[in-house]
């Protein structure tokens, strides 16, 4: 076993973080779109009224502009495995690879066969037939999302499959154990309606600033009402569901769970507080200026009264027996893949279950093997081993506790929302406004900190307890890294800018000036400036 | 013959038909992109040029996701190893093909002629380079790629990758891949469009075929020049999927032309290939645009075919460690997972099929200055 270049690795996962990210500014946004859209289509198929296909045709517009750069940017993720996490893609493929295709086959050709023919099918197919191929857009965008968390589902609880050391990978042996784990179908939700979040906050926010102006105030008070009920409804499924992720890592990642709620020792219920506030010190392994609310972290976390939650410390002791282990696993699985003898096979599955542990032990093993580490070394790498398995912990804390601060803010916005765009008063708040079109990037913004928490909590693992991040890279060079991250940041920069200029331009001209603006041939001065680009005039 | 074996081979088939299509339905849109600049002298122009592909290029390129995605699901390992064994080639590819959906939604929205001359570079680059690395990716795999494999499955890369990049008979690949391309865009080109672009469509796309069977031919007499790969001992087909497990692998120069002297049946594959080339430029001659298009099935399954014949089993093989090549019998995946995808695949290929038609069906018809303007949402 080759240890790969620590930079090479970590470089990977820079680029794997800065694509991924990028990626998942415009999904969410996609996910939402696509059901509001049909929803306003909806309204507009049933009362047959004009502004109401205006209203689909406008905010369809804005959709176009997100959607370009979520195919764009999704096309990286998928290759990103291949390119640049080797290991993971032969250990993991045949489990991961399923749902992956799958997605392929069932959704995303829905949704791009039809996207065409909803923006282009207006002259061309009748009212009834028109909202049948936005729905399946949005049906699509949406059983996008489910197998792509399904396959990610996988990476956080691996269940469906069994290591198969001939093959030397994990294998599927349960498609319906894949599909319906826990962890993947709770985030499903809980993802795809942050998405519905994400959308109605930036259809909230646009419609916003066109009352603040008093411009197209049918469409945008109208807007403005459909939104609100998306993101007040999305807002509490969301809470519930990321209440019930959370029990799930309590079950299955005791110490992703820990990391992000800062349990550095096994807590004592019932007075445990839950932290509204704290400094996690990774190196010191304990927390600063602690602030809490009594009582509440038991309940919160597992839904009991008296269950302790397993901290940090007493993980690492925990993991003790099972790195021992998987060493004695990752020895006979090498002795077995050499000699193909019946007792190193035997050996290997009585230890089987700690694999993991003996990959993750690898790296503190003399010349990254674990077969060479004798009786009297065995302790000092298990010691060594130890502090490994746990996540970076002021990341885990801090993306959750923005990701949660963010989503109590967002249940109160709405709810005024709601009470204002229900009173009719809307148009007094001024204030309320304002803040709506400041608002529109913080739901994109506490997805992205859910996607941290999420994938940065799973850490040291590329797959849960079965494969360490620092063995599933390609071992590139780091001229090859530097190469590609390089082309990505500067690619994606120019894309974020171009989108934001189009973005803002679309959103300022509005339905009616949009619409003549794409038409005809006269150009309007950029709505930023940006007229260095108008080199024609 | 065990199940095993039977999906192992129906997924090595399937890997055969996706890549086909990938050719035929991204590499004409691809044909377009390279071919907007010269079949569209002004902006109108090159407006009638993508709203011809318009409607349907995003559900197209899902061939290509697909196509990537079945290949990690049933090859794993071939996926993990490929992609980074060509890593620079790959980002590259990356790189010019993220270009192409921003350009499509992007140019438009602003008028001005700086901008949209951008976009209409971006449409070259994202429609040339793809479709160059696809075919030289094909080519680099006929002739070998050196890697070998450690004990527990990871991939050690034993070559730079600029004797990928800069090698003739891969180059040869990638040039007869964009003629391939240009040929299947001007179909469409002329299917969809009227004069001028319809005439200037013409005139790229009917040499583009002939070049492209040019260049097939020669390849043919290259292929029987180069070192290729056999099988030494009688391999258990049903083996593991692991490339380390008793496979014996020789070289020897025309090899690759090993399966078309046993079974000459095969020779319908090349056969099939020319007759779609050179059918397909004759009939877009003959002003017979779409029965060219449909000829393109023919060149794509003909050409894929080709290569398949001459590799099969190995799905890539290594030239530096021949005994670990990747075969059809050693890199799929789990049976559990072939079968399961296979399943899944019976049902949605065909439906994939029916909606893509009808999509086609509902956007009949030509593409005129009128209908683009119409049309507050066209491209």
């Amino acid at each position: 076993m080759d240890l790969i270049n620590p930079q090479v690795v970590d470089l990977s996962r820079f680029q794997f973080a800065l694509t991924a990210l990028y990626h998942f500014m415009f999904v969410p946004l996609t996910l939402g779109l696509t059901f509001m859209l049909a929803a306003i289509e909806t309204v507009y198929v049933i009362t047959g009224r004009k502004i109401y296909k205006e209203m689909t045709q406008f905010w369809g517009g804005i959709f176009g502009i997100n959607f370009a750069l979520g195919v764009a940017t999704g096309l990286t993720m998928e290759f990103e495995f291949g390119t640049n996490w080797s290991m993971y893609s032969h250990f993991f493929g045949d489990m991961f690879g399923t749902p992956l295709a799958i997605e392929g086959l069932m959704a995303f050709f829905l949704e791009a066969t039809f996207v065409g023919l909803m923006f282009f099918g207006w002259h061309r197919l009748s009212k009834g037939a028109h909202l049948a191929v936005t729905y399946l857009v949005a049906l699509g965008s949406n059983l996008s999302a489910l197998w792509i968390l399904v396959a990610n589902g996988g990476m956080n609880l691996p269940v469906g499959g069994y290591f198969d050391p001939t093959t030397m990978r994990l294998q599927i042996d349960s498609f319906a154990d894949v599909v319906f784990n826990p962890d993947a179908q709770a985030k499903f939700v809980h993802t795809s309606v942050a998405g519905y979040v994400c959308a109605a906050m930036l259809i909230m926010g646009i419609s916003a600033f066109y009352i603040l102006r008093r411009r197209h105030m049918e469409l945008a008070l109208r807007s403005f009402r459909m939104a609100t009920l998306f993101g007040l409804l999305g807002t509490c499924a969301v809470i519930a569901l990321g209440d019930a992720l959370g029990v799930e890592d309590y079950k299955h990642q005791p110490t992703k769970l820990a990391a992000m709620e800062g349990i550095w020792n096994t807590t004592h219920p019932p007075e445990e507080p839950w932290l509204l506030f704290a400094l996690p010190d990774d190196a010191q392994q304990k927390n600063y200026l602690e602030i809490g609310i009594p009582y509440v972290l038991t309940p919160l976390v597992t839904h009991s009264f008296n269950t302790p939650i397993l901290g940090m410390h007493q993980l690492e002791e925990m993991s003790g027996p099972k790195i021992r282990s998987g060493i004695v696993a990752l020895s006979a699985l090498k002795t077995y893949s050499e000699t193909h003898s019946a007792d190193a096979l035997a050996l290997f599955k009585a230890h089987e279950n700690d694999l993991g542990y003996g990959f993750l032990a690898v790296q503190h093993a003399p010349n990254q093997d674990v077969s060479a580490i004798t009786d009297a070394d065995v302790d000092q790498v298990v010691k060594a081993t130890e502090p490994d398995i746990l996540p970076n912990v002021f990341v885990t804390f801090w993306s959750f506790r923005i990701m949660v601060f963010l989503g109590g803010y967002f249940l109160v916005f709405f709810a005024f929302a709601a009470l204002f765009s229900l009173k009719y008063t809307l148009v007094k708040h001024r204030w309320f406004l304002r803040l709506a079109v400041l608002s529109i990037p913080l739901p994109v913004l506490a997805t992205e900190f859910g996607w941290i928490t999420a994938e940065g909590g799973r850490q040291p693992w590329t797959v849960f307890e079965k494969l360490p991040t620092f063995l599933s890279s390609s071992s590139h060079s780091v001229g090859y890294m530097i190469f590609s991250l390089v082309g990505f940041a500067l690619l994606y920069s120019i894309f974020i800018v171009i989108e934001l200029f189009l973005m803002f331009r679309t959103a300022r001209l509005g339905p009616q000036d949009y619409h003549h603006e794409t038409a005809q041939t006269e150009n309007k001065k950029g709505a930023f400036g940006l007229n260095f680009l108008n080199g024609d005039r | 013959m065990t199940c095993y074996v039977v999906f192992k081979l129906i997924w090595t088939g399937l890997l055969g038909v996706l890549l086909s299509l990938v050719g035929l339905m991204v590499g004409m849109d691809m044909g377009v992109g390279t071919l907007l600049r010269w079949v569209g002298r002004n902006n109108e122009e090159r407006r009638e040029a993508l709203n011809i592909i318009g409607p349907h290029w995003e559900g197209n390129q899902v061939w290509f996701v697909l196509g990537g995605g079945a290949v990690f699901a049933a090859f794993p390992t071939l996926y993990g190893t490929s992609f980074s064994v060509f890593y620079i080639v790959m980002i590259l590819l990356l790189f010019s093909m993220i270009l192409r959906p921003v350009a499509f939604d992007y140019r438009s929205k602003v008028n001005s002629a700086t901008w949209r001359d951008w976009w209409d570079w971006a449409f070259f680059i994202s429609g040339f380079v793809p479709m160059f690395i696809f075919g030289a990716a094909m080519g680099n795999v006929l002739e070998g790629v050196g890697y070998h494999f450690l004990w527990d499955g990871q991939y050690i890369q034993d070559e730079n990758f600029l004797s990928y990049l800069f090698n003739p008979f891969a180059i040869l690949c990638g040039l007869m891949s964009v003629a391939l391309g240009i040929q299947g865009g001007g179909a469409i080109l002329m299917i969809h469009g009227i004069q001028p672009i319809y005439g200037r469509a013409r005139a790229a796309a009917v040499p583009a075929g002939i070049i492209a069977a040019i260049l097939f031919v020669i390849g043919g007499f290259w292929v029987s020049r180069i070192n290729g790969f056999h099988m030494i001992n009688k391999v258990d087909m049903s083996m593991p999927a692991n490339p380390l497990y008793g496979q014996e692998v020789g070289r020897g120069v025309g090899d690759l032309l090993l399966n078309f002297h046993h079974f000459p049946i095969l020779w319908a594959l090349p056969a099939m290939a020319l007759f779609g080339m050179l059918g397909s430029s004759l009939m877009l001659r003959a002003n017979k645009p779409l029965v060219a298009w449909w000829l393109g099935v023919f060149t794509w399954l003909g050409t894929i075919g080709t290569v398949g014949a001459a590799l099969f089993p190995f799905l890539m093989p290594s030239t530096t460690a021949p005994n670990q090549s990747l075969s059809a019998w050693n890199a799929t995946g789990s049976e559990y997972g072939l079968i399961c995808m296979a399943l899944v695949a019976a049902i949605f290929v065909p439906t994939i099929f029916c909606y893509t038609a009808w999509s086609y069906w509902v956007t009949r018809g030509k593409v005129t200055p009128k209908t683009v303007a119409e049309d507050s949402h066209s491209y």
